[in-house]
């Protein structure tokens, strides 16, 4: 569904992405995990057309795509971002800002469309009628899944979707997240510093680290701890370390 | 230095009546590190402003005792709690971006500090900064203190905030999420900082968080808050064996690494948890 070659990405003389190639097969998620500056989102970001400072080759079912996007791009890949409230129109209601992708794409039924979009994220029917400040972080970020999935596309960008969520929250969008997907055979691409979070969802993973893609490993692999690569090992160690609550953890302290 | 809370409430007027947010919380701080965990509107930030009385206007706040080394805060004068606020209890919030002032330097803004409450010339307070960066561990603390907070990553900034914390000498510091914006590797460096130099210098602490397994690692007791009051609260090695529901469902909701969840729990809440 997805191909990327040799994808870089310079500023100046500095590149914020190196060669960095993967390749996600459709109805599948990919994660792709680092630190901040280590150029996951960058790389997200030259996927969903947001930056034009990129060479390589970027192809979404099959088709090459241009720097400059078309409409028919956007109807077939859509981006979720991690801070809801930054990207809801706080003037805007739930209903306006639901029926803008329909707007632009010139899709009709409109009505029946949001109603039925708002059930798919488990949203009560009157939420649409609200402005971002009357939701809460999660239903708010439902609100941005449900406006990505307004034109149908088949392919979700998600950029930290669940780091400004309350953990119990976090659960319920995952999960969401997981519905929607067998549902619909979306394709995922889900970028997060949280590898427990990113293992959960995607059974392929990309570690990133300087700009480069230094591993990609399954799930599985990562966390039998197979790794290759010294980063990808030391995130590992970090993310289990501190998941320990358990009676270990009382002896050592 | 001991902070005592004794069924603290704190109210909001609203249209229909008042509204309390927290309703009944107590405990007692010494010099140990206290994590208070809970969701978004549990009250685990409002808990621990209280102590500073750092809260909205708004706010109605009553308590058997509020009291921070035997200073009655309910009812010390405004120049009292100005002594206490900075001075003998250091706040860290959470992200760094906010709370620091764009237009000084990181060093500045230290500098500044210490001469509040410290006094001293503008030369010893320029040097008590760097060295005060070294002890956050920032390697070259020297030009770190000359940079804008613009200029400083994420993790950078908030060690700045914790020196800036620590220039005063606190007894007592209270870190609200202080690492929730940030990486999870440098998260941990941040707690681990944290960790090193409250006990170090033998302060007390006060870690808000929402992350329950993360804070039980850096802190000895652990408050789980739900809608406004305590209702679980355990030694922070003790946590796999918490008994309250919503304590185990906060543990339960979390993918972790080391084993494969199909699907996530997802908490049922029961009104009788925040029933009084």
């Amino acid at each position: 569904m997805i191909e990327v070659e040799n994808l870089s990405v310079r500023y100046g003389t500095a590149y914020a992405a190196r060669d960095v190639s993967f390749f996600v097969a459709r109805g599948v998620s990919f994660g792709i995990v680092g630190e901040s500056g280590s150029g996951k989102s960058t790389v997200l970001r030259a996927l969903a057309g947001l930056s034009r400072e990129w060479s390589g080759t970027i192809r979404v079912g099959g088709e090459t795509v241009a720097p400059v996007r078309d409409r028919a791009f956007f109807r077939r890949v859509q981006m979720v971002f991690q801070d809801p409230y930054g990207s809801l129109h706080p003037r805007q209601t739930i209903d306006r800002a639901l029926s803008e992708p329909l707007l632009v794409h010139g899709i009709k039924d409109i009505e029946p469309r949001i109603a039925a979009a708002l059930a798919e994220v488990a949203l009560p029917p009157d939420t649409r009628f609200r402005y971002p400040h009357q939701l809460s972080g999660g239903q708010r970020q439902r609100v941005a899944i449900a406006r990505a999935l307004m034109a149908g596309p088949e392919v979700l960008l998600l950029d930290e979707p669940t780091s400004a969520l309350d953990v119990s929250v976090q659960a319920e969008v995952l999960n969401l997240l997981s519905d929607l997907q067998e549902k619909r055979g979306l394709t995922y691409i889900l970028v997060s510093h949280n590898l427990a979070v990113v293992a959960h969802l995607c059974a392929r993973i990309g570690v990133m680290q300087g700009g480069e893609m230094v591993e990609q490993l399954t799930a599985d692999d990562l966390r039998a701890g197979r790794t290759k690569h010294p980063h990808t090992e030391a995130l590992r160690r970090l993310s289990v370390e501190l998941e320990e609550t358990d009676a270990q953890h009382g002896q050592a302290a | 230095m001991e902070v005592i809370v004794d069924n603290l409430r704190i109210a909001f007027p609203s249209p229909s009546g008042k509204v309390e947010a927290v309703r009944g919380v107590s405990f007692v701080l010494g010099q140990e590190k206290l994590a208070i965990v809970g969701e978004s509107g549990s009250g685990k930030s409002l808990t621990a402003r209280a102590i500073l009385r750092l809260l909205p206007r708004a706010a109605i706040i009553t308590a058997n005792a509020l009291r921070f080394d035997g200073i009655d805060v309910l009812d010390a004068d405004e120049s009292t709690m100005r002594r206490i606020r900075g001075g003998r209890a250091g706040l860290v919030m959470q992200d760094p971006k906010f709370s620091l002032n764009p237009v000084m330097t990181a060093g500045a803004q230290i500098a500044e500090a210490w001469r509040a409450h410290r006094g001293g010339s503008r030369k010893l307070a320029r040097e008590a900064a760097v060295d005060l960066l070294a002890q956050v561990q920032i390697r070259d603390p020297g030009a770190v203190a000359d940079r804008y907070p613009h200029q400083l990553s994420g993790g950078m900034g908030q060690r700045v905030m914790i020196a800036m914390m620590l220039a005063p000498d606190p007894e007592l510091l209270i870190a609200d999420e202080p690492t929730s914006a940030l990486d999870a590797t440098v998260q941990a460096e941040i707690l681990r900082l944290i960790e090193d130099l409250v006990q170090r210098r033998g302060m007390g602490l006060i870690l808000i968080s929402h992350d329950l397994p993360l804070v039980s690692h850096f802190c000895d007791r652990v408050l789980v808050m739900y809608a406004g009051r305590v209702v679980e609260e355990c030694s922070a090695g003790e946590l796999a064996r918490a008994r309250h529901p919503y304590t185990r469902g906060l543990l339960e909701c979390l993918p972790i690494l080391s084993e494969k969840r199909r699907r996530l729990a997802v908490l049922r809440r029961d009104p009788s948890w925040a029933a009084a």
